[in-house]
């Protein structure tokens, strides 16, 4: 073999061997990046976070927004940690967010990982309440109720529902969390008197189910497709089991069985 | 012994390489720089260093941070990262790092890694003491591999869609972890500690770091270098003996531009000290050629003179 294929194959194996370095060590990398980033589902973020992927790619894990809070209850993950390295969270039980109305936090973010499209606090979405109602005080039927008293959005997020106790004169007062006003900022979690909180705060997407588009309840609202279905005392004086209301005669929602259209 | 070598010999009898604190000058600076740093920031956080109600003197770390609430600064490096996930970035972290970029365009790129970086204590630390104890190389790896590093961490950005260095960086898990809490981000600083002093020379500043590269990259264009006086220098070596980075001392480039001409130079000040000559010096760029041109001259109306006697 001539000096010339020598050195040519010497650099073809060169090139392999490296590429194969790179290959590997970013594969590796990559590897290690994902892990970090997927660390633990659980983490509360400061009001206005961006959705947990985007946010992770945003935050620049400088800190600041820690810095302005006024209560001090940001916390930065250390290396090592449950959650993604570097990013801002908070403890509910132990710090929960006091929500000022300024939202500091949020002006401190430099990148917009904090989004400052969110300028009322109470359009926050850190997390949502969820009531453990085996062992909740008042939902046992003691008078409790303490994380509806201390709610910042008391009556919106957290409502109290009364309810006859089977065998005795006195009431059962059950709080019910309201997702479409609850913020997550935690001041129940902390505030729950109970050995370890009856009522936690936990990310939207681990405990917020989604019935799907095909459902129509057509007692919330109008719509084409409808069984005509209408709780009786509602609709007006006809009689329970009346016949269904019909549309040109026919009944609206098994129309298309008939229609031969199919 | 041949005549260039009594010469130096000779030469240094004259002019010894200085030493004690005058010497150190600028390594005391910089460890005052780099812990002053430090403790702004840790101080704007857990002391609450104040310059007015609700103004933190130095918000954030290194990755980003707001000076007295008006002037943000930001790791362009981070920056590019976040931008290459797709994110869009806000105006306030652009303007940040333009204000470091711009910063570190005048005072050169890598001002950032000898002045302001945490982990080049450890590093400095690691070589001194490998120094010391004499330790011999196992391996040798080319210097340029941080620049294979920086690619990566830009296409693994791109490629994951999260800044790859921002998540792995020992520089950020060490002021983190000193601003806002202990982790195990310090076995990450002891394992460079243990890599520089057993394993590779200038291990991770000299070879790995992808920050520090990436300085590098605009550290030819920044304006204050070290400039290379040929006149007096006695090619004695002593400061290559003491510099992070020794191939930026290549004499035949220094003769050619009259200046450290590398980015990979990081305006330590480990040279300029020691030269028992003072042929090394701080000085900017666009007054080199000047002050060269005028050491010549010098240089030619002594030697005009000793011919004369």
């Amino acid at each position: 073999m001539s000096d010339q294929g020598v050195n040519r194959r010497d650099f073809l194996v060169k090139m392999a061997q490296g590429a194969a370095l790179a290959g590997s060590g970013g594969l590796l990398w990559d590897y290690i990046l994902r892990q970090e980033a997927h660390a633990s589902p659980y983490a509360l973020r400061p009001p206005g976070a961006l959705a947990e992927n985007d946010f992770n790619a945003a935050c620049i894990k400088c800190g600041q927004c820690a810095v302005a809070c006024p209560p001090f209850i940001l916390k930065i993950e250390p290396a090592g940690g449950a959650l993604p390295i570097g990013t801002p969270f908070f403890e509910a039980r132990t710090g929960p967010c006091i929500m000022c109305p300024d939202i500091p936090c949020v002006k401190a973010c430099p990148t917009g990982a904090l989004s400052p499209k969110l300028k009322k606090i109470e359009d926050a979405r850190m997390g949502l309440a969820v009531i453990d109602i085996e062992n909740c005080l008042s939902w046992k039927g003691l008078r409790c109720e303490i994380c509806h008293r201390d709610c910042p959005l008391k009556g919106k997020a957290i409502v109290l529902e009364t309810d006859p106790r089977g065998t005795s004169k006195h009431a059962v007062f059950r709080p019910i969390v309201n997702s479409d006003a609850c913020t997550g900022c935690g001041i129940c979690e902390k505030a729950c008197p109970t050995e370890i909180a009856a009522i936690r705060i936990l990310p939207h997407k681990l405990v917020q189910g989604k019935i799907g588009e095909h459902y129509r309840l057509g007692w919330t609202f109008d719509t084409q497709i409808t069984q005509d279905f209408k709780p009786a005392e509602k609709v007006g004086p006809a009689p329970a089991n009346a016949p269904p209301a019909t549309s040109g005669g026919k009944p609206a929602g098994v129309d298309y069985l008939n229609s031969g259209g199919l | 012994m041949n005549a260039p070598e009594t010469q130096v010999q000779s030469r240094l009898a004259e002019h010894p390489v200085p030493t004690g604190l005058w010497a150190w000058r600028y390594i005391i600076l910089r460890r005052i720089s780099q812990f002053g740093i430090l403790l702004m920031f840790f101080g704007s956080f857990h002391w609450a260093w104040h310059v007015a109600k609700n103004v933190p003197l130095l918000a954030g770390n290194l990755s980003a941070s707001k000076f007295i609430g008006l002037i943000p600064l930001t790791d362009p490096f981070a920056a590019l990262q976040i931008f290459l996930t797709g994110h869009v970035l806000q105006k306030e972290s652009l303007i940040g790092a333009a204000i470091v970029m711009g910063f570190y365009l005048i005072f050169g790129g890598r001002v950032f890694c000898a002045w302001v970086c945490p982990v080049n204590v450890v590093t400095d630390a690691a070589g001194w003491l490998r120094n010391r104890l004499a330790v011999k190389p196992i391996f040798h790896i080319s210097r340029t591999l941080r620049y294979f590093v920086l690619a990566a961490t830009l296409v693994i950005t791109v490629i994951s869609g999260l800044a790859a260095f921002e998540w792995v960086s020992p520089i950020g898990m060490a002021h983190r972890e000193i601003i806002f809490g202990l982790g195990m981000g310090f076995t990450a600083l002891l394992a460079i500690f243990l890599f520089d002093l057993l394993i590779l020379k200038n291990g991770w500043c000299g070879h790995l770091c992808p920050l520090g590269a990436f300085y590098s990259l605009f550290g030819k264009t920044t304006l204050l270098r070290v400039r290379f006086d040929k006149t007096t220098c006695t090619h004695c070596g002593e400061c290559a003996k003491v510099c992070p980075e020794p191939q930026v001392l290549n004499l035949k480039k220094l003769d050619e531009r009259g200046y450290v001409f590398s980015g990979e130079c990081s305006n330590c000040g480990r040279c300029t000290p020691i030269c028992p000559e003072g042929s090394l010096k701080f000085d900017f760029k666009p007054l080199i050629r000047g002050h060269n041109a005028q050491a010549l001259a010098q240089a030619e109306s002594i030697a005009v003179q000793r011919r004369t006697k």
